[in-house]
């Protein structure tokens, strides 16, 4: 008996690693094609789902526009972009002489829109979550820093369709009419991603400041500190470690987060030329193309899949084993 | 002549019905050592954390009575419990300094360490730093096993000489009080010794008051020494008179070893 | 001069603690608002094909309740086995493994179950919506089993052996027992956690206007449902998705102060 439950409690834990492996695996496999065909150049390959006529590959440009926001049509045309065509996709191109046109794929505008929104966010988040995890570790009293860090862990807990739906009908409206440029954009979905990682950073963030010990603040009052001094000197660096790594943390959420940006973004496959631009990211591809894509299109989706995993696979890897370790 | 004069001091912590300490009437003397000591509970930590009033970082706590500092410039008396001001306080505990049971070395440098409090008191000039920090750790004892690696973290220090650190830290802004809240409590025996050494090296510089559950501490190295039980201060005197002459039972029956 | 610095800096510092707690209630009065506005009690008695939720809430429960049927006790089962039976680097390195999987982005889970469940049976459904989401479940239950257990002390599991109890009753009838609170919940947030959540669900259950039992094929879901009415041109049915929203955050904020009430109440 003792030996079937330790036997069913080991693969039971195993099974973490098997469905990993299993992920990782999958999604190698669906995305080969598209691997095989785009190789590593997919990546700066600033083209989805444009067919390419193989005589002239700089005619013939068809922008895949399945989303019904018909605002932001006319500056996409993006023919410059196609000069920067890595060269080993233009050999593939040739190599094929039995269509004379060629439906390409590249990651470059998701990838670079999943980035471009992850900064925003960061940015936007990182010295609000800072301010909010001082004021509840260092400054509230603790009858009100309670209630309001239990504030901050529910709001932290609200499902993200409904930060999405907000931001698109309530927040992405003042943006516009502030800076100007479209609602939907990659600042209005990066603004939007920011208000939805700050509850989880700020919390995180307060924990580890949390961990300084009583008396080492003292000791630094007990020298004549300020409280700001002895949040710079003492808390901040102390704690450094623990929030570097909850920040890191708070990335890979953003990096990864689908719904709160699929509201936003656009969803146009669009290098944007400016942040009020809407543009497209990994995770919004894959929910919007999903449905309908097949064979090649459908490998791609697959492969961008695979290389959001990888990055979010790394950076969480490094906060969890670098800045986290045995922080439990 | 006394540096602290606390008279008819009571203290009572948030949310607690009863003071924790009632009616403490003692003096901090100059260029003196005075010792707290009492069995666990008595107060004595809670009486020396109200004479730089570090217990306001918290806020709820009431205080009766008055605790008189010398203003070494004006030779006046003057109550700190009648700091509300920020800047006072900083000012008070740059005047009043603290060293607490546990070493607390920043997560700094070791020169950073003893340069902070100077830093924060506004000495921007390095070779004045240098040479106050060298001071200072010389004062603590210290100058001798850091003086080749002073740009090293001080968390790679042995816990007496973080310790040590945080003596010659608190000395370097030359206060004229330094509160010992248990400071060898942490320590092995020899680093203990080294530290009592250092406190009776200091008290020509600064006037001390020491907490401490250690009675052979307190005989060794106090010049007068408080007994408290139960939030009051039983008794008050020359070291040599309580211990060798208590005037009061509950005093003996403690040191005797009869209790606590 | 100190002082000035030290004024502004906390000043600012409790202004964008204002900032961050105004954004926060500005979507929360939003919610309220338009959810409120747009609620009606008949939302309960109808599917959404006669504009109603019924059907929706009612899959968004199986599916989050049979993920929660399968990622609890693997997850409970490998949170022992990290903590009671794991002293190699293997325990190490699926702990670390897990927490990775906790955060990895949901989006991509779905794409895996898509992969693995729904291209080979042939089309979306419940059941591969159910994988979908205790997956996502299965590494937060290991997190808090394995946390929890790591806080009874040692000395009652030793108690437990010195009675001659063998090892796997000792952890199933003293250890559990003992961390039971922490661990439920735990596991009411990891539920409160799947039960909002729409990524993995987009192309593994779908949804469905009707009301369904049947797990073989497209299964109600509330959020991928919100998704949809909410892109929809009709007021009405973004109105629904409004309502909807409220619900939903009503439910995934009851069940998460449920919890929190629970290790409440221990600690005093």
């Amino acid at each position: 008996m003792e030996k079937i439950f330790r036997n069913l409690a080991f693969s039971s834990a195993s099974l973490v690693f098997v469905i990993l492996i299993g992920i990782f695996i999958t999604l190698f496999l669906a995305s080969k094609d598209s691997i095989d065909e785009f190789g590593l150049g997919f990546i700066v390959n600033p083209n989805w789902n444009t067919e390419i006529s193989l005589s002239n590959p700089n005619a013939n440009m068809d922008m895949d526009m399945d989303m019904d926001d018909s605002s932001a049509s006319d500056d996409m045309m993006m023919l410059d972009d196609e000069d920067d065509m890595p060269a080993e996709a233009d050999t593939m191109l040739f190599d094929e002489d039995v269509k004379d046109t060629f439906t390409e794929y590249g990651g470059l505008v998701p990838i670079v829109g999943t980035l471009l929104s992850t900064i925003i966010a960061l940015v936007f988040a990182l010295p609000i979550a800072m301010g909010i995890a001082v004021f509840l570790a260092e400054i509230a009293p603790k009858n009100i820093a309670y209630p309001i860090g239990i504030a901050i862990e529910l709001l932290a807990a609200i499902p993200s369709i409904i930060f999405g739906m907000w931001g698109l009908y309530y927040f992405a409206p003042i943006v516009a009419d502030l800076v100007g440029g479209y609602q939907v954009s990659l600042l209005t979905a990066g603004l939007v991603l920011g208000v939805m990682i700050l509850p989880f950073m700020a919390a995180i963030t307060r924990d580890s400041m949390n961990t300084t010990p009583d008396v080492l603040k003292e000791s630094a009052y007990a020298m004549g500190a300020t409280k700001f001094e002895v949040i710079k000197d003492i808390i901040f660096p102390y704690s450094k470690v623990g929030i570097i790594g909850s920040i890191i943390l708070a990335l890979g959420r953003a990096l990864g987060e689908t719904m709160a940006v699929a509201f936003l973004i656009g969803s146009i496959f669009t290098l944007p030329s400016s942040i009020t631009d809407p543009t497209i990211s990994i995770p919004v591809a894959m929910a919007n193309n999903f449905g309908e894509a097949a064979g090649l299109g459908e490998s791609s989706l697959f492969y961008l899949a695979l290389i959001l995993f990888i990055i979010s696979f790394a950076i969480i890897s490094i906060a969890k084993l670098y800045f986290l370790r045995g922080a439990k | 002549m006394p540096v602290m004069n606390i008279q008819d001091f009571s203290f009572t912590y948030p949310n607690v019905s009863h003071p924790s300490l009632k009616n403490i009437n003692m003096k901090i003397r100059k260029n003196k050592i005075t010792a707290l000591i009492g069995p666990s509970g008595c107060g004595k930590s809670t009486l020396l954390r109200s004479m730089n009033r570090i217990h306001d970082l918290y806020p709820g706590n009431r205080y009766e009575g008055t605790i008189d500092l010398l203003n070494d410039s004006t030779q006046k008396m003057e109550n700190i419990l009648d700091i509300k001001k920020e800047n006072e306080f900083i000012e008070l505990r740059q005047r009043v300094g603290m060293i607490f049971q546990k070493p607390t070395p920043f997560p700094m440098s070791i020169f950073d360490n003893v340069a902070y409090g100077l830093k924060i008191a506004g000495i921007k000039n390095k070779s004045e730093l240098a040479g106050r920090v060298e001071q200072a750790l010389k004062d603590g004892a210290l100058w001798k096993e850091v003086n080749d690696r002073l740009d090293k973290s001080a968390m790679g220090l042995s816990g007496g000489q973080q310790q040590r650190l945080c003596i010659a830290r608190a000395v370097a802004v030359k206060p004229e009080v330094i509160l010992f809240d248990e400071p060898t409590s942490a320590l092995d025996p020899i680093s203990t010794g080294a530290i009592e050494e250092l406190l009776v090296e200091l008290k020509k510089d600064v006037s001390i008051a020491i907490v401490t559950h250690n009675m052979q501490q307190a005989s060794r190295i106090s010049d007068y020494t408080a007994f408290m039980y139960l939030g009051d201060l039983i008794e008050f005197d020359k070291t040599e008179s309580i211990f060798l002459n208590p005037k009061e039972k509950q005093t003996e029956d403690y040191i005797t070893g009869r209790f606590g | 001069m100190r002082l000035l610095i030290n004024k502004i800096v906390l000043g600012l510092s409790t202004l964008s603690a204002l900032i961050g707690l105004g954004f926060l209630a500005w979507i929360l009065i939003t919610l309220f608002i338009k959810g409120l506005g747009s609620f009606h009690f008949s939302l309960f008695l109808n599917d959404l094909i006669d504009g109603g939720l019924r059907n929706l809430i009612v899959g968004q429960f199986i599916l989050a309740g049979i993920a929660a049927a399968i990622g609890i006790p693997l997850g409970m089962v490998a949170g022992i086995y990290l903590q009671e039976y794991g002293r190699s680097r293997y325990a190490g390195l699926i702990r670390n493994l897990s927490d990775i999987m906790m955060s990895a982005p949901s989006i991509v889970i779905g794409a895996f179950v898509y992969a693995i469940v729904v291209v080979p049976s042939g089309g979306t459904s419940g059941f591969a919506g159910a994988i979908a989401l205790s997956i996502m479940m299965l590494p937060i239950v290991i997190n808090t089993t394995d946390n929890m257990l790591s806080l009874v002390p040692r000395e009652l599991r030793e108690a437990g052996i010195a009675l001659g109890a063998s090892k796997y009753r000792v952890i199933l009838d003293i250890v559990i027992k003992a961390a039971k609170v922490g661990i439920m919940t735990g596991i009411l947030l990891a539920f409160a956690r799947i039960i909002g959540e729409t990524a993995p669900l987009l192309f593994t259950s779908e949804t469905s206007n009707y009301f369904s039992l049947d797990l073989s094929e497209s299964f109600p879901s509330l959020t991928v449902s919100i998704y949809d009415l909410a892109n929809e041109p009709e007021e009405s049915s973004r109105d629904l998705a409004w309502a909807a929203s409220f619900i939903l955050t009503v439910l995934v904020l009851t069940i998460n102060l449920t919890g929190r009430y629970f290790t409440r109440n221990k600690k005093r």
